[in-house]
């Protein structure tokens, strides 16, 4: 099975004052159709600005570089922004952690998402209503055509999210990448949008990758997991042999730095670990 | 009656909110909390665990003097308290202190990390500058910081030793009471290890006593003595840890439970198996 989405090599540089940073430094990452791809890492491993990349949202300070760029058998390196276009935001759609900054203050959450129908998809306003209305209810929102009237502040950080995953599976995406997606919500309602997200991939088909810092995010949701580390890839593998017998020493740190791994009182730290294991795999 | 080891205590503590909701129509009053009980012994952690809009950050504004209850008593160390009427004492303050969420918001960002550690000596007490410098530095290296971060300002440190900073300067008046509002929730997985760590070793060095704020139950877990779990203002189940990790009662709680990730690798493996089958049914 060919892959969906296929990096070879992605390298993203800023410039600064004392030289060029890699922020992301040289990572394959590819993704089957109907996969869940999780890219774990903490605060500054890349595992974002990797996906910016790809989605072409970086600034031009960024220096993106690749030896492979496929994405549904179509090579993406040497495409122009307008052909760029017809595969981002159509094809390979994002959600982001803050869904109140995602959605545009002044206006209604109906226009916001008929606004993607009639544009992209060119439906007429009447058939963008009704879809919206479809849409909104597939990503379980209350009062549907009720609600296609709310301004954003109007509704709750759940509830935004919500309307961020209706506007990205509006053009049926084959690939959604949501990142870190449920990091600004409670336990309960990182729940119920994690048991969407799987619910609408099953259901049609996507696949998916969530970048993620959150360990048990991953647990629940992941096929396969890349666990980044400084902008270099730690270590590879599907979820179950990732969490039963983690080969990296980063990855192990990163499993025992968990508050319920606890052994004893003291909780080992990644920096422990790193020390104690100088030099292998990393 | 009073218990010299229970540190503080509150007694149905309420605090109500009113807000206008137009010119005509009568003001609303919401309970952010609505008659909380609660105690914590020297040297214990009570977790308060809820979701947001709970009341647990009210609750610790209160319990921390910053905002008086609307009724209820609260009592330390066995004497009654009620900053609505009687004025803020600097002994009293030098009782409880507070660690916030966001150590980048809760640092001055022209203060020096020196000064940021010696103002609450300034404010409360007489310490002559030599002495208030030799504290800071040596409350410094006790959070497991260096001398030479002394005369830095907070951008230059990260996030997580921006949380060290902040327990140090909590730490300067030497509290029995440190109130911990969510306190690693900001960090990531490998600096919140740290800082657990280092929160477990000064209550051990100093025998602190702890209300820990968080909504992360492995978190809670790893860290309280005694668990309250709070909705819309309110106390639905309090308990021992054990007790309530292991045999929760409300409907509420369990809900938590089960929305918390799991990271064990026999659910792991059952999931994996429910997708596989549920795959094959499609293809």
């Amino acid at each position: 099975m060919a892959a969906l989405l296929d990096i070879r090599n992605l390298t993203v540089a800023f410039d600064t004052a004392a030289g060029p940073f890699k922020a992301v430094d040289g990572i394959d990452i590819t993704i089957d159709p109907r996969e869940v791809l999780a890219i774990v890492g903490e605060s500054g491993s890349g595992k974002s600005v990797a996906m910016l990349a790809v989605m072409g949202l970086l600034p031009n300070t960024a220096k993106v570089t690749a030896d492979v760029m496929q994405f549904d058998g179509q090579d993406m390196l040497p495409m122009t922004d307008r052909e760029k276009r017809q595969i981002i935001g159509r094809e390979i759609t994002m959600i982001f952690q803050e869904p109140m900054a995602s959605l545009n203050p002044c206006y209604t959450v109906g226009f916001q998402i008929e606004e993607v129908l009639t544009r992209i998809l060119g439906m007429s306003p009447r058939d963008a209503r009704t879809r919206a209305i479809e849409l909104f209810e597939a990503v379980g929102i209350p009062d549907p055509a009720e609600r296609l009237g709310s301004y954003p502040h109007q509704m709750s950080g759940g509830q935004c999210q919500r309307v961020m995953i209706a506007i990205a599976i509006a053009c049926n995406p084959k690939l959604l990448i949501a990142d870190e997606p449920t990091t600004a919500l409670d336990v309960t309602i990182q729940k119920q949008i994690l048991d969407l997200l799987m619910d609408l991939q099953e259901k049609h088909g996507m696949g998916l990758i969530i970048i993620t810092h959150d360990m048990g995010v991953v647990a629940e949701t992941a096929d396969r997991v890349v666990v980044q580390y400084q902008g270099k890839k730690m270590e590879e593998a599907d979820v179950l042999s990732l969490f039963e017998a983690p080969k990296n020493a980063y990855t192990r740190a990163l499993l025992s730095a968990l508050p319920e791994n606890a052994t004893g009182s003291r909780l080992s730290t990644v920096s422990d670990f790193m020390a104690a294991h100088q030099g292998e795999g990393a | 009656m009073a218990n010299p080891e229970i540190v503080i205590e509150g007694r149905s503590i309420t605090r109500d909110y009113t807000m206008r909701t137009g010119v005509f129509s009568a003001p609303r009053v919401i309970h952010a909390v609505n008659g909380v009980d609660f105690a914590v012994e020297r040297g214990k952690t009570l977790a308060i665990v809820g979701e947001s809009g709970c009341g647990k950050s009210t609750l610790a504004r209160i319990i921390t003097l910053i905002d008086p209850a609307t009724s209820g008593t609260l009592l330390i160390e066995g004497k009654p308290v009620d900053i609505g009427t009687q004025p803020m004492t600097k002994a009293l303050r030098a009782t409880v202190q507070i660690v916030f969420q966001n150590p980048y918001g809760s640092l001055n960002p022209r203060q020096k990390v020196g000064d940021v550690l010696m103002e609450p000596l300034l404010l409360n007490t007489d310490t002559p500058s030599a002495e208030r410098r030799e504290r800071a530095m040596a409350m410094l290296q006790k959070v497991g910081l260096k001398t030479e971060h002394f005369n830095r300002y907070p951008h230059m440190f990260s996030g997580g030793q921006r949380q060290r900073i902040a327990i140090a300067r909590a730490l300067m008046l030497n509290p029995r009471l440190l109130v911990l509002d969510e306190p690693v929730s900001a960090l990531d997985l490998s600096v919140q290890a740290q800082v657990l760590n280092l929160l477990r070793d000064l209550q051990e060095e100093f025998n602190l006593t702890y209300v820990f704020i968080s909504h992360d139950l492995s978190v809670v877990r790893y860290l309280a003595d005694d668990v309250m779990v709070m909705l819309k203002g309110e106390v639905v189940e309090r308990g021992s840890r054990d007790q309530v990790f292991s045999d929760p009662r409300h409907a509420y709680t369990q809900k938590l439970f089960a929305a918390t990730p799991v990271t064990d690798v026999a659910a792991i493996r059952a999931r994996v198996a429910r997708r596989a089958t549920m795959m094959q049914e499609r293809v």
